[in-house]
């Protein structure tokens, strides 16, 4: 579990966070939701220590994750897993080299038992056989797999992925929203999604957090959405015509014209 | 008008977060080793072009110069010797290397930067200075120094192929000059400057890299910045070493 209490964050004048408190829970697919510039990315970045708040704490348990320093918060980092907007995989390295990177760094398991991780987790991630590729030779939803595969490869307690449908067609951002979830509950992770699909919110929102610039305006789960009278939500749910003709159209029972 | 002193602040914070205990020592090892080929296999037709011309040319220009004087003819290879061990050969070639190493590693760690890939090694928990910025300076303090040892070599054998094969002076007569007057302190000079060199030019380019920000311009900038900031401060730093040295 992750408890923010009060984080807030200033860049020169401009105020990005002010003030939030939530939790992230375990085994859930804890969702950070708002428009471009709410400040999901910089909240994200805070979360993992990337960046420090100007105020507020961030817990890890019971371990304020806030006041550790550097060398401290490495025991910390060791159980997260991150998933970034672009993948960042290594250029040079093969997408086996590129799961394996953090057993190599952090473990001294043998040649062998890497290889056979490596494989277990591509495996997972349904990406048998594409080892010996480089990045730049698979899609950008393998990409997105391998970028899962190396930051779940250490089995950390905390996955956070930065908007893991960006640039990806509907049916790859569905099977990326499945895999996250399926991997939440199979490892009991406390995962952290930052993203403005709606179609993660609806599916996999297990707890949706919206941010409107730089405040917490509401908190529910997927199902809770559709019942809100909250004006944000709804107009950031609903913010395109299409999606309002479809509301309109479950609303009055009518069909869709 | 605080701008240097920030960079300068800012520099040396990153050279001190270097020194820091590696994760795991063999992953920095190869890392080491695969810097050291890229800087030491990857310079040798820069480093042995440049070095085999300078020398050439310096011959022949002393050739020139000694016209019909009445300076003794093998003074041309006690000179080219002396110009590439004392000056040419660290300078020249560490001058080539800030266009060619230097420019590659701030385009190496800046292009990781814009990836992503610092900021996902941070969050594995990867000291990202120590383990990315390290190695490419240990490998720069062992190759370089090999390099420019090599550099004088070839600064030589080019001198004397220019000198012997274009009818300036005789093989003996060269061969004399580069035995001539020989001070050993000479060669401790070379092996100092291309230490500090080495540093100078990886430690800057590796910041102008590493803290990049924003797209491909910038990229291109912070490029150019490590080669030309790393340029002055090698011919700065030349000038310190005669100084002290000499």
């Amino acid at each position: 579990m992750i408890r923010i209490e009060q984080i807030r964050k200033q860049f020169g004048e401009q105020e990005v966070l002010k003030g939030i408190t939530t939790v992230f829970e375990q085994g859930k697919t804890n969702l950070i939701i708002g428009k471009s510039g709410a400040g999901k990315t910089v909240l994200l970045k805070i979360l993992v220590g990337l960046l420090q708040p100007s105020s507020g704490t961030v817990w890890y348990g019971d371990t304020n994750f806030t006041q550790l320093t550097a060398k401290q918060k490495k025991s910390i980092r060791i159980e997260m897993g991150m998933l970034f907007q672009g993948s960042a995989l290594f250029d040079s390295m093969t997408v086996e080299e590129n799961v394996r990177f953090p057993l190599d760094m952090f473990t001294n398991m043998t040649r062998g038992e890497k290889k056979n991780r490596v494989n277990e987790i591509l495996d997972r991630v349904e990406l048998s056989g594409s080892n010996k590729k480089y990045p730049s030779e698979v899609s950008g939803g393998m990409q997105k797999r391998v970028g899962i595969a190396r930051a779940i490869i250490l089995e950390p307690k905390f996955l956070f992925c930065d908007e893991p449908n960006s640039g990806l067609d509907p049916t790859t951002s569905i099977r990326i929203d499945e895999l996250i979830q399926r991997l939440t509950i199979e490892n009991q992770m406390t995962t952290v999604i930052n993203t403005h699909d709606m179609n993660s919110v609806m599916e996999i929102g297990d707890k949706i957090n919206l941010l409107y610039f730089g405040e917490l305006a509401w908190v529910g789960n997927c199902k809770e959405v559709m019942g809100s009278d909250n004006e944000i939500l709804q107009d950031f749910i609903f913010a395109s015509p299409f999606l309002q003709r479809l509301r309109d159209a479950a609303q009055t029972g009518k069909r869709l014209s | 008008m605080l701008q240097p002193f920030y960079h300068i602040g800012r520099y040396m914070i990153l050279i001190k977060s270097m020194f820091a205990r590696p994760e795991k020592f063999s992953m920095y090892w190869k890392e080491t080793l695969r810097q050291m080929t890229d800087i030491g296999i990857g310079s040798l037709i820069i480093v042995g072009l440049v070095s085999l011309f300078i020398g050439a040319v310096s011959a022949v220009q002393f050739a020139y110069q000694l016209g019909f004087s009445t300076v003794p003819r093998y003074y041309i290879g006690y000179i080219v010797r002396d110009l590439m061990i004392i000056e040419l050969a660290p300078t020249f070639t560490c001058l080539a290397l800030a266009g060619k190493v230097g420019s590659n590693m701030a385009a190496e760690l800046g292009g990781m930067r814009q990836k992503e890939q610092i900021d996902a090694l941070e969050v594995m928990g990867v000291d990202t200075a120590a383990y990315l910025i390290a190695p490419k300076i240990f490998a720069a303090l062992v190759v370089i120094p090999m390099l420019v040892i090599l550099s004088a070599f070839l600064g030589m054998a080019g001198g004397y192929v220019a000198c012997v094969y274009g009818g300036l002076v005789s093989d003996a007569e060269f061969m004399q000059g580069l035995r001539a007057f020989f001070v050993p302190y000479n060669v401790f000079m070379m092996v100092v400057k291309s230490f500090v060199f080495a540093f100078v030019l990886t430690t800057i380019s590796c910041y102008q890299g590493y803290y990049v920000q924003g797209g491909s311009i910038e990229l291109g900038k912070a490029s150019t910045s490590a080669v030309v900031i790393s340029n002055i401060m090698i011919l700065l730093s030349d000038y310190i070493i005669a100084l002290l040295l000499t």
